[in-house]
């Protein structure tokens, strides 16, 4: 649909931005925004440039190296211990914020929420922390013995002062007979999160995927699959896995929220790794894929459009029997979910939303919102790479102005240029729009609601935007461009 | 009472600094009187030992290692007096003293012993280590400026004077030329200045010249041409300096004038380090290095 409107609006919200800065940064920031269509010819989803530094002098919504192996890829795996190898900082203020839901005991079998750091002092930079973090790796298996394996997650320091990390997780490896995995993800590397994902996927490949000791005796069906790159926030994956259990597959392994290492060792005896959070895992997708042969796909749960599409792709693949099996499951949840498109569409029809998050959410959700008759006109990525924006061009519905690392003071313009009835970012974002009198939804942890993938869940995100967008709240306040 | 000057003693691995800054220390306090507090920056920590007859003195980061925190230690339990002469109590040849402490820090390979020496400065200076009644803080700094760590003696508010012991070797004149050249990144922030080179003489040929043309040529002086001599080892064998072994000897004279020339040096400059070439220009000049014609670089031996 073009909209020439629109995409004029959003071409001078782009001008009127890099106006603000000097000549060399404008040039830099000119090649990260851009404007695209459905129909678009080499618009921002095929040029804008991503996963560079970051201006400095800007508030850029970034996180680190560090932040994308144990926030994102280690830290949700339930049973075993992740432990911040570094001051406490790093660990204190990663802990439990990410909502990854898991099923257990914690402290006894599980221990997600839980923080164990090495807490570095100044003595620990001075002398080394290898001794310090051995006996920290005795200590958790004295007191948390029913631990299946230990991940070292490095702080910068450890990159500063060369710590043999490596050398430490292996004598505790023989020691401990369990996983010991050392990895290497010090904040100061890679430009944003993303190259910690990378080098916790790394990782994985090297220390999980070699361990065939529970491959050996596990039995197969024709219908394995392992969900990769859901991380369990408020509940996915298991919303996810309902819908494909009922279509006829067993869930073998979910990566990484409420993950077991176990199902993290078993996952090559998969028939297809369903891949959700692309930008996070595909490292070790495509690594299984050559080393094990197994095919992976990319797939989307968010909104019944997008949810049933992605279903009828995933069915096709194992054929005629799930598909029909899959043609049932979509039956039975239409009608509820077109009951919930009934009584939330005519509240929510026509609002325009502006999305700003990380991985796979600024193309994925923009079909939820789009059932509900929403329309998403702008959209941009923490850390994304080229291939995410590429992607992108799939899931616009209009012309959408697309913002790269965008930062603080771009996205208020942009806002304010564009005018969105709703934004859905991070919580950084969240309190300034929210006193601009603008409804805002936290798309990182759902705002402490989800889950959102499937069709029961997309009743809970009708309703949470309807919560935000409706709110008499808004009769007592006005955005900007209303007083 | 005249300010408190902070000195420091930097200079090539292996070049005999610790000796040259021990003795020529121990000549400022035995000939003149002075009150003098040495930090040794050495992971080492032989920066005090022949001024305390020991083999090494229990660092500032041994002890907080063994306390727990550094914020665990009292300055007497790092400070400790010079031995015999140097001690405050004993003013039979001097009213002058000594006191030692020493960073400490790693053993080679691990952790970092750049960050050792900073937080054992910023102790020093939080417990008052500085007090009124010295004449002289020394800071003897292990090799070459190889990180911010130790630069941390030339920061601001620390040391202001800086002499770099070297000799008319090609290795210990390139890195005299990059310590100046850190120098010089902090002398407008924080007012280090280069006050000269000391050539620690390896009997090299045409050593004094060469030494003497380097100083001129980074804008500084060869403030003293210190000649070799067995004696200097003789006294170390029983852990102590020349000029409290044998104060009257011609190699204890050569440190008393080195010191005299130190209390009084007033040439304090911002350092003109050379580029590469003209440094490599000065050697062959000197003979240290041959000149090799621009088709011959990289070949072997014919």
């Amino acid at each position: 649909m073009g909209n020439p409107e629109l995409e004029a609006l959003q071409k001078e919200a782009i001008e009127e931005v890099l106006k603000a800065y000097p000549a060399k940064a404008a040039k830099n920031r000119a090649k990260h925004l851009g404007v695209d269509s459905p129909e678009g010819v080499k618009g921002a989803c095929d040029k804008t440039r991503s996963n560079k530094q970051t201006v400095p002098g800007v508030m850029s919504q970034r996180g680190c190296a560090y932040a994308g192996s144990k926030g994102v890829v280690w830290g949700p795996i339930k049973d075993m211990i992740h432990i911040s190898h570094g001051p406490i900082g790093c660990g204190q203020y990663s802990r439990a914020g990410r909502r990854n839901y898991y099923i257990g005991t914690t402290g006894i079998d599980t221990f997600v929420t839980m923080n164990f750091s090495t807490d570095f002092t100044e003595k620990d930079i001075v002398f080394g922390g290898d001794k310090k973090l051995k006996k920290a790796l005795e200590e958790i298996d004295e007191l948390f013995p029913l631990n299946n394996g230990i991940s070292i997650q490095s702080e910068c320091p450890i990159g500063l002062i060369g710590d043999d990390i490596q050398a430490v997780a292996k004598v505790h490896k023989k020691e401990s007979s369990k996983p010991t995995i050392a990895v290497s993800c010090e904040g100061f590397r890679g430009v944003s999160q993303s190259l910690g994902h990378h080098i916790a996927n790394d990782m994985i490949r090297d220390e999980v995927m070699p361990d065939a000791s529970y491959r050996k005796d596990f039995e197969s069906t024709d219908y394995d699959v392992a969900i990769i790159g859901d991380y369990n926030i408020g509940g996915d994956a298991w919303a996810s896995r309902i819908l494909l259990e009922e279509m006829g597959l067993r869930v073998i392994a979910q990566w990484s929220g409420d993950a077991s290492y176990k199902e993290m060792a078993i996952a090559p005896k998969a028939k297809l790794n369903l891949l959700h959070c692309y930008r996070s895992m595909n490292y070790i997708s495509r690594h299984m894929e050559q080393e094990f042969g197994i095919p992976w796909m990319e797939y989307n749960f968010f909104g019944p459009s997008k949810t049933t599409e992605s279903l009828r792709k995933i069915a096709e693949f194992f054929g005629p029997e799930i598909q029909e099996k899959t043609e049932a499951v979509i039956a039975k949840y239409t009608a509820m979910t077109d009951a919930v498109v009934a009584k939330y569409r005519p509240k929510l029809e026509g609002k325009k939303v502006m999305l700003y998050v990380g991985g796979l959410r600024p193309r994925h959700v923009i079909g939820a919102y789009e059932d509900l008759g929403m329309e998403v006109i702008g959209t941009g990525y923490e850390f994304a790479h080229g291939d995410d924006y590429k992607r992108t061009k799939e899931d616009i519905a209009r012309s959408t102005l697309i913002y790269d690392d965008v930062n603080e003071y771009e996205l208020e313009q942009f806002v304010k240029t564009l005018k969105p009835d709703l934004v859905a970012s991070g919580v950084k974002e969240k309190y300034v729009f929210q006193k601009m009198g603008l409804p805002f939804r936290q798309m990182h942890s759902w705002d402490y609601s989800g889950p959102y993938h499937g069709y029961d869940a997309f009743a809970v995100f009708a309703k949470d935007m309807d919560l935000a967008m409706n709110s008499p709240v808004w009769a007592h306040t006005k955005a900007p461009w209303e007083k | 009472m005249s300010e408190l000057r902070q000195i420091a003693f930097y200079g090539k691995g292996g070049i005999g600094k610790s000796t040259t800054s021990q003795n020529t220390l121990a000549a400022m306090c035995h000939y003149y009187g002075k009150k003098i507090l040495i930090v040794g920056c050495d992971p080492k920590a032989d920066s005090t030992r022949l001024i305390l007859h020991e083999k090494a003195q229990a660092t500032i980061m041994q002890l907080a290692s063994e306390a727990g925190t550094v914020e665990d230690l009292e300055l007497e339990d790092v400070c400790k007096p010079g031995a015999d002469e140097f001690h405050p109590d004993n003013t039979d040849i001097t009213e002058g003293f000594i006191m030692c402490t020493e960073s400490g820090g790693p053993e080679p390979g691990v952790g970092c012993a750049g960050r050792g020496v900073i937080t054992a400065i910023n102790f020093l200076e939080e417990e008052g280590a500085y007090d009124d009644e010295l004449d002289f803080v020394s800071y003897d700094v292990l090799g070459d400026v190889v990180c911010g760590g130790f630069a941390m003696p030339i920061r601001e508010g620390k040391a202001q004077e800086i002499y770099i012991v070297m000799s008319g070797e090609m290795m210990a004149m390139y890195a005299a030329n990059n310590i100046s050249k850190g120098i010089l990144k902090y002398a407008n922030t924080g007012g280090v200045r280069l006050a000269g080179l000391i050539c620690n003489a390896r009997m090299t040929d045409k050593e004094y010249d060469l030494a003497k043309n380097l100083a001129i040529q980074i804008g500084t002086q060869m403030i003293h041409f210190v000649p070799r001599s067995n004696h200097v080892q003789r006294a170390e064998l029983r852990r102590m300096t020349v000029v409290e072994f044998s104060p009257n000897s011609d190699q204890a004279m050569e440190y008393k004038e080195l010191a005299r020339k130190i209390i009084a040096n007033d040439l304090k400059v911002i350092p003109t380090p050379l580029e590469m070439d003209d440094l490599e220009n000065l050697l062959m000049e000197y003979g240290l290095e041959e000149e090799v014609d621009e088709e011959n670089l990289g070949q072997k031996e014919a």
